[in-house]
């Protein structure tokens, strides 16, 4: 086995009143996309900002590229590129020149750093825009040269933070397969965090789903899928009316069946085994007209969903 | 060794324009301080204040030689001995027909505004754009960004005024037709290093509230707050209370007298508007023989001619030591501030 590109040790960060990051422990082969997943707020900044050692943890240890990035910041900075959410460009400068500084200060010298701005710029098809000043790009473009930015070091770990936010679907797809199209091409490992469930599933080899601090659950979606509902394997969708109490408790007392969620006309099953015409029939036996039912398929955003929703629900109890 | 950096230092400074120093090796910390005073010629702000402290300067320079031509014209003896003995050259700088204000009152007015434009939102601007998370992901130590944000600013002054006061002293060689003694030209200079630290001292005070304040415009208002404060409101409240405090019914001694106006004195002090003023009216005005209340005994057996440019020196030292820790100690608090801060975009 190699050794992990990124491995990060029961890494803790601890604000005055809260635990931003609880224990983490992950490693990182070298050449994955590996999605970090969470809601706003989880930790997956913090988490970030540590591996590239610009915050401090308060326990644990992060080692990127096998330097250890608390102790040794400028060299895991060396080949580590980092994009951050909302990335912002000198607007009174071009595209090139913001390009052309990041060069330099990565020790390129002039010559070095233009030609390689602008073999970059034409990789992320920027090229035509390269003497616009940043200030004039769209959203979409200044991701695109941030893309790009992050690559003028040569880096062997891209970490990109919210790369998706705010750009538009077109732009989001063209976006993503740029990142897959540099994993494969240039064997440049990726660890990505986002929100945007369904737009990491189309990429990244692994996912770790991150809560509060805590990394809950992490492998590819079969595995996360499993790990996570082992229990509700299916969903069904009714849409029938009226929904009554009685009709709720009848379908609660189904076999196979293990939640009913009421919205306002329609409820979600979930359970063990497929029981739409079970379903179907109790909801005709309790004088309801049936509209609609569909199984529904498991994405990430259901896993996603779910998952929280037990969460929440678990919190509310305890308290 | 020694030299060698120095030397190296030097050469990085003569050709920061280019891309390259001398040895080959692209300098990281020169290239920040490079695109930060790039930056700055460029921005319309800075271009504007420019404008106006050359105008300012070019008024105040006509007001002067003319009112110096007035005095030569009326004396009758020869222009260059009058230059000689009552420091003519150095009056292009002080003198003012009461048209326009003098030279220095225009430096003492817009150099804090210098300073504080150029460093309100040094920090809080690229914390804003997102730039400054973006920068610290390069392999670059932290304190550069703040430093050579400094540095550049400081290059950027230095370079305006000592052009200015360059040029003044030029056309006032030009026009009036004295050419400045060499005691006069080094009070020249120093009376222009000091300008710089003093606006240096303002502009670090901008550089602290652009690390503390996360908006431009707070830190900017902050910054002119205090500037007002000192300039403008400080000595009025320092005069209302010397009122009670110097009242001749509640002198008792000579000593109580002298003590209570020395600690006026020390208490005006704290505003570096008048240590500003204090050194800079004892630099170019040679006459001026102490700062503080002398005694009639203290000035007996005086000799009455103007103090040497060495005396002057001295007598401004505290001042302009004060100053340049002033100075220090806010960048210091800045940069501590700034190397402890979270990286955060938002």
């Amino acid at each position: 086995m190699t050794e992990p590109i990124i491995k990060i040790d029961n890494l803790t960060k601890q604000y005055e009143d809260q635990v931003a990051v609880n224990q983490l422990s992950l490693s990182i082969k070298k050449g994955e996309i590996f999605g970090l997943l969470g809601p706003n707020g989880a930790g997956k900044t913090t988490t970030i900002l540590m591996l590239l050692g610009l915050s401090e943890p308060t326990a644990g240890t992060v080692r990127v590229c096998g330097i250890d990035s608390t102790r040794n910041p400028i060299e895991v900075k060396r080949k580590v590129g980092y994009l951050p959410d909302d990335v912002g460009f000198y607007q009174n400068m071009t595209g090139l020149e913001n390009l052309i500084y990041t060069a330099r200060l990565n020790g390129l010298d002039s010559k070095e750093a233009e030609k390689r701005a602008l073999y970059l710029l034409d990789k992320v098809k920027l090229i035509d825009a390269a003497h616009k000043k940043a200030g004039k790009y769209s959203r979409g473009m200044r991701q695109r040269l941030g893309l790009a930015d992050v690559l003028i070091k040569n880096p062997e770990v891209i970490i990109l933070d919210e790369p998706t936010l705010g750009i538009d679907p077109e732009g989001v797809r063209d976006f993503l397969q740029l990142i897959k199209q540099l994993n494969v091409e240039e064997k440049i490992t990726v660890l990505l965090s986002s929100h945007h469930l369904h737009q990491v599933q189309q990429i990244c080899d692994r996912v770790g789903i991150f809560v509060k601090g805590k990394l809950i659950a992490e492998g590819n979606m079969e595995t996360l899928a499993q790990k996570l509902f082992l229990e509700d394997t299916f969903t069904i969708y009714v849409q029938c009316n009226p929904i009554s109490e009685e009709l709720k408790d009848a379908i609660k007392g189904l076999p196979n069946v293990n939640k009913v969620e009421i919205n306002d006309d329609y409820m979600i099953i979930y359970c063990k085994e497929d029981v739409s015409p079970i379903i179907s029939k109790t909801v005709i036996e309790k004088g309801a007209s049936l509209y609609n039912i569909q199984r529904k398929n498991f994405g990430l955003d259901e896993i996603y969903h779910r998952y929280f929703e037990g969460r929440e629900n678990d919190e509310l109890q305890h308290h | 060794m020694n030299y060698n950096i120095i030397k190296d230092k030097v050469n990085h400074l003569f050709q920061f324009d280019k891309f390259e120093s001398v040895s080959g090796i692209p300098s990281v910390f020169w290239t920040i301080v490079q695109k930060e005073f790039t930056d700055y010629i460029r921005s319309w702000r800075i271009i504007i204040l420019l404008a106006i402290i050359l105008l300012t300067c070019i008024g105040s320079l006509y007001t002067a030689i003319t009112s110096i031509q007035d005095a030569i014209d009326q004396a009758a003896g020869d222009a260059e001995e009058i230059g000689r003995h009552s420091y003519l050259f150095l009056q292009l700088f002080t003198v003012s027909d009461g048209t326009l204000p003098s030279f220095i009152t225009f430096v003492g007015f817009l150099g804090p505004l210098l300073g504080i434009a150029l460093g309100f939102d040094a920090i809080n601007s690229e914390r804003n754009k997102g730039t400054l998370s973006r920068l610290m992901a390069q392999p670059i130590p932290r304190d550069f960004v703040i430093t050579g944000k400094f540095i550049a600013s400081l290059l950027l002054c230095a370079i305006l005024f000592f052009s200015l006061g360059l040029l003044v002293t030029a056309l006032g060689i030009l026009i009036l037709g004295i050419p400045p003694t060499l005691e006069e030209f080094l009070r020249i200079l120093f009376f222009l290093f000091l300008c710089i630290v003093y606006i240096a001292f303002w502009l670090n005070l901008g550089i602290l509230f652009s690390v503390i304040f996360k908006q431009a415009a707070t830190s900017a208002l902050s910054s002119i707050a205090i500037w007002l404060f000192f300039s403008i409101f400080y000595s009025m409240i320092i005069n209302l209370f010397s009122k009670s405090y110097l009242n001749p019914n509640s002198l008792t001694t000579i000593e109580d007298a002298l003590d209570r106006s020395t600690f006026i004195l020390n208490l005006l002090r704290i505003s570096p508007n008048y240590l500003f003023n204090e050194s800079t009216t004892t630099l170019l005005s040679p006459t001026v023989r102490s700062l503080g209340p002398l005694t009639v005994e203290q000035t007996v057996g005086a000799v009455a001619s103007p103090l040497p440019f060495s005396q002057s020196l001295l007598l401004i030292w505290p001042q302009l030591t004060g100053l340049i820790a002033a100075t220090l100690i806010c960048f210091a608090i800045a940069y501590i501030i700034f190397m402890r801060q979270e990286i955060r975009a938002h």
